[in-house]
């Protein structure tokens, strides 16, 4: 059956996705790289588990005449719409705690926002827009 | 009648894993916003594993679990965060 054979894929695609987050959240060296990778990760994965869900809802629903699945699907549907919505705003509201408690990232020399962002300077385009550069003697 | 060890317990236990990992992350973590992306990630991973359950056993109400456990994860990761920066509420 092909639809099984891509709820199987399904399946096996999220849980990959969701275990480089975890691989993610262990190995990398600050705050912001760990946030990158465990929320893309878990993003990403959930939209393929959950899409096999619904699969595997339309399934029952289809072939079998379950009503229970299409009620299966659907729900599933709002609760991938709710991960989509509140994922990344919950990381965004993350990093920006994480930049005004005074977590700085690994091997950083300049930090661009903490200037005030009110005083433009428009006139003068400089060298400083290379963030997070490294520094090359003191490394 | 379902039986109590079908296919989709494979991906459970694979998502334990990984919720292991995180779980790892919030106890080793150096920071404090280290602790809320650990615990971020696994409230992620909560939800997948609830939608999994409800696919597993035919029971919808596990879903309706899931949406409410999503919304209420992302207000308190509003709210951690919101009183990691200091600013009055």
């Amino acid at each position: 059956m092909i639809f099984d054979i891509i709820i199987y894929i399904f399946l096996g695609i999220g849980v990959f996705f969701n275990a480089l987050a975890g691989v993610g959240l262990l190995r990398f060296p600050d705050v912001y790289t760990r946030l990158h990778a465990g929320t893309k990760c878990t993003t990403f994965g959930s939209i393929f588990i959950i899409g096999s869900v619904i699969l595997i809802g339309l399934k029952s629903w289809l072939f079998s005449n379950d009503t229970n699945g299409s009620v299966l699907a659907i729900h599933s549907a709002f609760a991938l719409i709710a991960i989509l919505l509140t994922n990344p705003v919950g990381a965004h509201a993350i990093a920006r705690a994480a930049h005004k408690s005074g977590v700085m990232p690994a091997q950083a020399v300049i930090d661009e926002l903490q200037d005030k962002p009110t005083e433009k300077k428009t006139g003068q385009k400089t060298s400083s827009k290379t963030a997070f550069s490294k520094k090359e003697g003191e490394l | 009648m379902i039986e109590f060890f079908n296919e989709y317990m494979i991906v459970l236990i694979a998502l334990l894993l990984c919720v292991i990992m995180s779980i790892i992350r919030v106890i080793i973590g150096p920071t404090i916003p280290d602790r809320v992306v650990g615990v971020d990630t696994i409230n992620t991973i909560v939800i997948v594993g609830m939608v999994i359950f409800g696919a597993a056993y035919e029971e919808v109400i596990y879903v309706d679990v899931a949406i409410v456990y999503a919304l209420l994860s992302f207000i308190s990761t509003l709210f951690i965060a919101k009183y990691l920066e200091g600013g009055e509420f």
